[in-house]
């Protein structure tokens, strides 16, 4: 048979056919991944821009006389008398402030100070009492006092309220634009970091402008607490017991596919299961973090067991025989040697799981802590664990759901917050992945 | 005291399911000496050996039948803890597996589980004695809180033959100890071997001929699950009673 002589130098058409397919596939990937980082970059520029401005908010600055004869009368400076001043007490001295602002500025107004004063917040005068109670000894002086400006007039600075979308509103006047447009002027009125909006606890709807993600980051961190203390010794024991000591019968396989199912069961089932279990029959308080903890441990625990399992698997044969070889029984083997070696993997697979809970917002929903607006910080443990709250995603919702525009802006803001501390868990198992990583 | 016997195994059949991997064993090994198995693979010689001190216990589906008695005392008998057997029995296995903690916490480990020491101090001297014997001691004395695993392969090995005599056994099983080592570790170990023996009675599984015939006393040849011949390594090497024994020696079979 003659052998056909070629050149190494000419590319065969065979070559060149594989050599053109090549690159189209290498082309296909190249567009796959462009169109995924495209995706992203939409998806991260919308979230900051619609959610950047939640953490700005406006601000307005008063000099405020605190009239020792409206607070208090007696003079005594005790706090019970004290307290029996409402804040309609105090909204007087708030109003009196913009009498004396806009003379001594010369500002050019046809609004009444009680007008002018509706540029603030409705919680004005309570900030104003809280800040007296706390501090009694600023009874007759004049103080500097922050204010928080409605959320009409922070619309308007943000560019989201303009004298167009103000036609029919009866809220806010195009006067007091003009009136706000000379307080800006003169750095009264300023757009300022919001440490509120993080720290602070949900408000009603009148006032979005105090609305904060604070006491839901509480809530969301109690629920955590829960699922990391019930989840964590409950799956690791599990996948101990199926992994080192169970038999291997029907029932063990049984067992596993289970466990492999629940994995991947729609999470609203287990709100059910909480509603049912907990709430209707053990009579459990609705809406408690604790409550909703143990909802998500329920869902947490097939990704713990299964990761656990995997980890536990992979410690090499040859340790266990080393154990077993001087003597060592089954349970010192696990817990000396074995789960030491396990116990990154362990690690990377509870914070991934931890951080599934963390976004999870329909097994909330069932048992109530979607639509309740928790007003307060918890104090102390007990209370942060048992008292009714809500959480992260399910604020989120609760803000998106609402009508006006200054709720929805912080639903952007509560998503950018979310996604900082999910991103961070992640990165966090992602590194440690990586440090224990062992070579055998 | 001359040729007392340690282990005597009777009648032992050893079953992988259904799968007859030792077929009716009968051996009896002496204390205070070095016994060989050879073979070629897959004869059973491992398998055996792992009988001896009940590592097979660990795969779910061997079975044993038949009688090991070490110092009279069937090690197959309900009342025994193999737990316990193998704080007697100790093993070395092919490939060095030293625990990843430090050198010191590798040796001591077993006499802590066993609560063979009171006090730190004893355990230090049992530490200190287990690596002088197991001939690592001077390489290793100013570095006793390193990991284990830090050693060389020839180190690691004679760490884990440290590791299995700081328990204090009375036999010694080593499961191709040198396989996985360059022929100077290897000489290093064989020189070890030669000293345990007056301590110990040690038991050894080994792919090559010229290994068992320079280091042990008996030699027992098993071939496809049947113990062929066992006598004085001397003897068996020059002049073997079995033809399969004579075809493997000189290279035939195997």
């Amino acid at each position: 048979m003659k052998i056909k002589k070629t050149s190494l130098s000419l590319t065969s058409d065979l070559s060149q056919k594989r050599n053109a397919a090549e690159k189209r596939f290498r082309l296909y990937g190249l567009i796959a991944i462009s169109i995924g980082i495209l995706m992203l970059i939409i998806l991260v520029a919308t979230i900051l821009s619609k959610g950047l401005t939640a953490f700005q908010q406006t601000f307005i600055t008063l000099d405020v006389e605190l009239i020792e004869a409206k607070l208090d009368k007696k003079g005594s400076r005790d706090l019970v008398d004290i307290k029996k001043v409402t804040t309609f007490g105090y909204a007087p001295l708030v109003k009196k402030s913009f009498e004396v602002l806009i003379s001594k500025e010369k500002l050019v107004t046809d609004l009444s100070s009680k007008d002018a004063s509706k540029i603030l917040s409705k919680s004005a005068a309570s900030d104003l009492r809280n800040f007296v109670l706390n501090d009694l000894n600023v009874i007759g002086q004049t103080v500097s006092f922050e204010f928080l400006t409605n959320s009409w007039i922070d619309g308007y600075l943000k560019g989201r309220v303009t004298r167009e979308t103000i036609q029919n509103s009866k809220n806010v006047s195009p006067e007091q634009l003009d009136f706000a447009d000379q307080l800006v002027e003169l750095g009264i009125i300023k757009k300022k970091f919001n440490l509120g909006f993080i720290l602070g606890s949900d408000a009603s709807d009148m006032r979005p402008e105090a609305a904060g993600f604070g006491v839901s980051m509480v809530g969301s961190f109690y629920m955590m607490l829960v699922v990391l203390v019930l989840s964590l010794p409950i799956g690791v024991a599990a996948s101990i017991y199926l992994e080192e000591f169970a038999p291997r019968n029907w029932i063990t396989d049984v067992i596993e596919v289970n466990i492999s199912n629940l994995a991947a069961v729609p999470s609203i089932v287990f709100g059910i299961l909480g509603l049912a279990v907990f709430i209707n029959f053990m009579h459990l308080p609705q809406s408690a973090p604790f409550v909703g903890g143990m909802v998500l441990t329920l869902m947490t625990l097939p990704t713990i067991i299964i990761s656990t399992r995997a980890s536990l698997k992979s410690v090499p044969p040859s340790i266990r025989d080393a154990a077993l070889g001087i003597g060592a029984s089954k349970m010192q083997t696990v817990f000396h040697h074995v789960l030491p070696l396990a116990a990154p993997g362990i690690l990377t697979g509870t914070i991934i799981g931890l951080a599934q809970a963390l976004g999870e917002t329909a097994p909330l929903l069932l048992i109530g802590m979607i639509g309740y607006i928790a007003t307060n910080m918890p104090n102390g443990v007990i209370e942060g664990l048992a008292s009714p709250n809500s959480a992260m995603p399910a604020q989120i919702y609760e803000w998106a759901k609402r009508s006006d525009p200054a709720f929805y802006e912080r639903a952007w803001g509560g998503i950018i917050i979310l996604l900082v501390f999910l991103i961070t868990m992640n990165t966090v198992a992602v590194i440690l992945r990586r440090r224990f990583e062992r070579r055998w | 005291m001359e040729n007392e016997i340690k282990i005597s195994a009777k009648g032992v059949q050893v079953f992988y399911a259904d799968k007859h991997a030792i077929k009716n064993v009968d051996v009896e090994i002496q204390d205070k000496k070095v016994t060989a198995f050879i073979g070629p693979s897959g004869c059973g010689k491992s398998t055996f050996l792992r009988s001896l001190n009940r590592m097979n216990d660990t795969i779910t589906t061997c079975r044993v039948e038949g009688e090991i008695l070490l110092d009279g005392q069937n090690i197959y008998n309900l009342e025994v803890d193999p737990v316990q057997l193998r704080a007697k029995v100790g093993m070395v296995f092919q490939k060095a597996n030293p625990f990843p903690k430090s050198i010191y916490d590798n040796v001591a480990y077993g006499p802590r589980i066993h609560g063979l020491s009171q006090s730190k101090t004893d355990l230090d001297e049992i530490v200190e004695m287990a690596l002088r014997r197991g001939a690592l001691w001077e390489e290793v004395k100013d570095r006793l809180s390193e990991p284990g695993t830090g050693l060389s392969g020839g180190q690691q090995q004679r760490l884990c033959i440290a590791r299995a005599i700081a328990t204090q056994p009375e036999v010694l099983l080593m499961d191709e100890p040198c396989s996985a080592l360059d022929p100077i570790a290897t000489a290093q170990i064989e020189e070890l071997i030669d000293d345990l023996k007056e301590n110990f009675c040690v038991v050894i599984v080994t792919h090559s001929m010229q290994q068992a015939a320079r280091v042990s006393n008996k030699t027992a040849f098993f071939h496809l699950g049947d113990l062929v011949e066992y006598g004085d390594t001397e003897k068996l090497f020059i002049k073997p009673l079995d033809p399969r024994t004579e075809s493997y020696i000189s290279g035939k079979i195997g």
